[in-house]
């Protein structure tokens, strides 16, 4: 009984400081998910933080030039340019019509410096239905 | 047939739900006949369904596309593996291959146990069973695999299907989701034996020593799945990676991570009858991770590459996890007097100790990875923002805690049980201490800076040594006994304790796959628009950009890249990284080019035209290390086979043998 507090003690300690990293590897990457309406509404402090946007690729949007991709976000009517010039190969998925993510960063020109590219392809367990507005709706 | 197959699916739940109800009547109303009629309807509920899939599998081959699922997932032109594989290529199928699976566990199980564990095992069936009947709810009410294409009141045949993505048709398809499920499936069995021995009230470790083999067999085969998804991504997705701590990803990781925390504590109450109550929870909270995993899949919840749709299955899944983890929870609690431990920890450097870290710092992974994947549902239910978290917050957790590990590898097998004096520990640990220092200054001589991979190859050397060192020590002591060559010594070594020595061999197989994972501190590559005759440098390597080739077959147009690779001035031959656009369901994919060595691979990305057609965007890469990873598993896979053979020796542990419990209120007889 009496060492139980030195097991206390290498507990809290391993514990503490896995907790102190998990902390710090929250606030560098935490990405916010924002839809391209969402994101156009942010205004400024869209520049400020990581973000996330989920939206379809535009027909014939994309477009390489050297290491950079660019490409444009669509949702509904509304359109979001996309650049793109990070290490990872694109994913097979990323074609016209897909569902992209985009993490990274608005731009003062109001171009969205992504720093990583998720694309899903339209059908693996089901046919996806078209998310409008909120995705986080579930059906 | 497809009437036929729906039939079978119900008649399979009926008898599922028979069984369930003829276990425990039986049981409790002491109607052996019950009980008995009851097992066999789990043989029924396995031949149905066997039933079930073949009529599936049978239409999917054939090419009945008056199915839904068969036209969704299956065309004429695949080849036939792969119209075996879009089986579980689609929720319905893969829902019902998990059915399947768990209806011939439950049935192997059943039987082999017909004339033992009288006393648990209808409460087992009925766990099984009621997890079985779940998922029957889900195929027979929710997604039936049998629908068929209507129009108006006629069946529509489509005369052919889409097939499935060409992303999918590679061999890894066949092996990887199955792997997958059967180690999903198999953690249901401890966990039913587990509740069976607390309903029953048994004081001893009887579910413990029945289920170790099997634990140990599905645990092989949860990460046989997991390091197939990883390898597939690797070579075939072209992800540039083997793991991205993605969502589908982790739910494969969680209970596999639990499984191996469990498969360490249970020594603990084999030997030293310690952590009862704890191994009840990692053993339930395994199979609910599997269920969770299971969830998390394909309901949409999460955000994921592997895009499973969102479908209602989700709120059965919830149901089924709230209802269950109660259920486990009331039974634990209420059983506790039948956990008691028989011995306490006494010193920090002890065994006992090291098992106590080891799981400490696997579950804080497990807690970690857990957070890290639901953190988007769980910021968006607080504040309605929703915020994910990426893969540096997950390496920055896992990396310090695989260290740990990796440390406790080491020290564990070696520290002695309750107390290990200082002497002992300073005898035990010299040698590898001093090669793993050595092996540090080393790399730091050679200009090697990354602190982690320093500390990742010191304590590697240090695990490696250990194991060396006790293969030779006792090998050393069999051959001055028995006379025969070191090796024969060894394999007599292993044979004598198969559980000692296959774990020694999965642990050297562990240090194998860190060594691959710290190789990717050394990363290089270079992003890079080329024209045929630009040289690229890379390292050491110097790719030269030959002509591309361009063609088109009856599926898909190709354009291969051909490019020269030398290094350090000798010639390696051409690589030629290829991309193909499928003409049925317009998916490009990248067929990337590895050239594979134990020290690095080189790893060419064809990304494609640019759009100003002046000329190709190359990749490339150099992941050092990278193959010790698959060289790894095959140490895993070796040992964990070995550990499941008999041992020669039978080994008996002294330990406290509970004779029985009194009840709370009991009163001493004077």
């Amino acid at each position: 009984m009496k060492n139980y507090w030195k097991f206390g003690l290498l507990i809290v300690a391993v514990l503490g400081t896995l907790a102190w990293l998990a902390a710090g590897g929250i606030n560098d990457t935490k990405t916010y998910y924002k839809t391209v309406s969402e994101l156009k509404q942010l205004g400024s402090q869209a520049q400020e933080r990581r973000l996330r946007v989920g939206g379809d690729i535009a027909p014939n949007s994309i477009k390489r030039d050297g290491a950079n991709v660019s490409f444009t976000l669509a949702q509904d009517k509304l359109r979001m340019e996309v650049v793109y010039n990070g290490i990872d190969p694109l994913p097979d998925t990323f074609r016209d019509g897909a569902q992209a993510l985009a993490d990274g960063k608005l731009g003062a020109d109001g171009v969205f410096h992504a720093t990583k590219i998720q694309a899903k392809c339209a059908s693996k367990y089901e046919a996806k239905p078209v998310v409008k507005g909120n995705p986080s709706v579930r059906s | 047939m497809e009437n036929l197959g729906t039939l079978a699916i119900l008649l399979a739940f009926c008898f599922a739900i028979y069984a369930i109800i003829g276990s425990v009547a039986g049981k409790l109303g002491r109607r052996p006949f019950l009980v008995l009629s009851a097992e066999r309807a789990v043989y029924c509920v396995c031949a149905l369904l066997t039933l079930a899939a073949s009529l599936l599998v049978y239409s999917l081959i054939a090419g009945d596309f008056r199915l839904s699922y068969v036209a969704e997932h299956s065309n004429k032109s695949m080849e036939l593996p792969y119209k075996f594989a879009s089986w579980w290529g689609g929720q319905e199928g893969s829902l019902l291959l998990w059915a399947w699976l768990l209806s011939t566990y439950t049935s192997v199980l059943v039987f082999q146990n017909r004339r033992k564990f009288r006393e648990m095992m209808p409460y087992v069936t009925a766990v099984l069973m009621t997890t079985e009947a779940f998922f029957l709810v889900l195929i027979s009410f929710v997604e039936a695999p049998f629908k068929v294409l209507m129009a108006g009141k006629g069946i529509v045949d489509a005369g052919d299907g889409q097939g499935l993505n060409p992303l999918l048709q590679y061999w890894t398809m066949v092996i990887h989701p199955p792997m997958l499920y059967l180690g999903y499936v198999g953690f249901a069995v401890p966990f039913a034996f587990a509740m069976g021995s607390l309903i029953t009230k048994q004081p001893g470790d009887g579910w413990i020593n029945t289920t170790r083999r099997w634990t140990l067999v599905t645990w092989m085969f949860q990460t046989t799945g997991v390091l197939l998804g990883a390898g597939w991504a690797y070579a075939v997705l072209g992800w540039g990676g083997y793991w991205g701590w993605d969502p589908v990803e982790n739910a494969s990781l969680l209970p596999w991570i639990t499984a191996t925390a469990f498969l360490h504590s249970v020594m603990m109450q084999e030997k030293k009858g310690m952590m009862k109550v704890w191994n009840m929870v990692l053993v339930s909270s395994t199979f609910f991770l599997c269920i969770f995993g299971t969830f998390l899949t394909r309901s949409g919840v999460v955000q994921s590459v592997h895009a499973f749709a969102q479908s209602s299955l989700g709120r059965y899944f919830v149901t089924f996890l709230a209802v269950g983890i109660a259920a486990t929870l009331y039974l634990i609690l209420n059983r506790l007097d039948y956990l008691k431990s028989e011995a306490q920890l006494e010193s920090v450097l002890s065994r006992e100790s090291s098992f106590l870290f080891n799981n400490l710092i696997l579950l804080a992974s497990c807690f970690a990875v857990l957070w890290g994947t639901l953190f988007p549902v769980i910021t968006e239910a607080i504040n309605g923002e929703k915020i994910s978290v990426d893969a540096p917050f997950f390496n920055r957790v896992n990396i310090p805690i695989g260290l740990g590990l990796m440390l406790l590898t080491g020290v564990g097998p070696l520290i002695a049980w309750r107390k290990s004096s200082v002497e002992s520990l300073k005898r035990a640990f010299f040698w590898p201490s001093v090669a793993g220092v050595v092996v540090a200054v080393g790399l730091f001589a050679m200009g090697v800076r990354h602190f982690y991979a320093l500390v990742s190859f010191a304590l590697c050397t240090f695990v490696a040594v250990t194991v060396v060192i006790e293969f030779f020590k006792g090998a050393f002591a069999i051959r001055s006994k028995d006379g025969q060559n070191i090796f024969a010594s060894m394999v007599e070594l292993t044979h004598r304790n198969t559980r000692r020595y296959g774990g020694y061999l999965v642990h050297m197989g562990v240090v194998f796959m860190f060594i691959g994972f710290t190789g990717k501190a050394f990363d290089l590559d270079k992003t890079v628009q080329v024209s045929k005759g630009d040289k690229v440098q890379l390292g050491a390597y110097q790719l030269t950009i030959g002509a591309t080739e361009s063609g088109k077959n009856e599926n898909y147009s190709w354009d291969i890249l051909n490019v020269g690779v030398v290094k350090n001035g000798s010639d390696l031959g051409t690589l030629r990284p290829e991309r193909r656009l499928y003409f049925a369901s317009r998916q490009p994919t990248s067929n990337v080019a590895i050239r594979r060595r134990l020290n690095e691979d080189l790893y060419l990305n064809f990304a494609g035209a640019s759009n100003d057609g002046e000329g190709t965007v190359l990749q490339s890469y150099v992941f050092p290390l990278v193959s010790w990873i698959w060289i790894g598993y095959w140490g895993v896979l070796i040992g964990t086979i070995i550990c499941l053979i008999p041992s020669k020796s039978r080994l008996v542990y002294p330990r406290t043998e509970v004779v029985t419990v009194a009840g709370k209120h009991a009163q001493v007889e004077k």
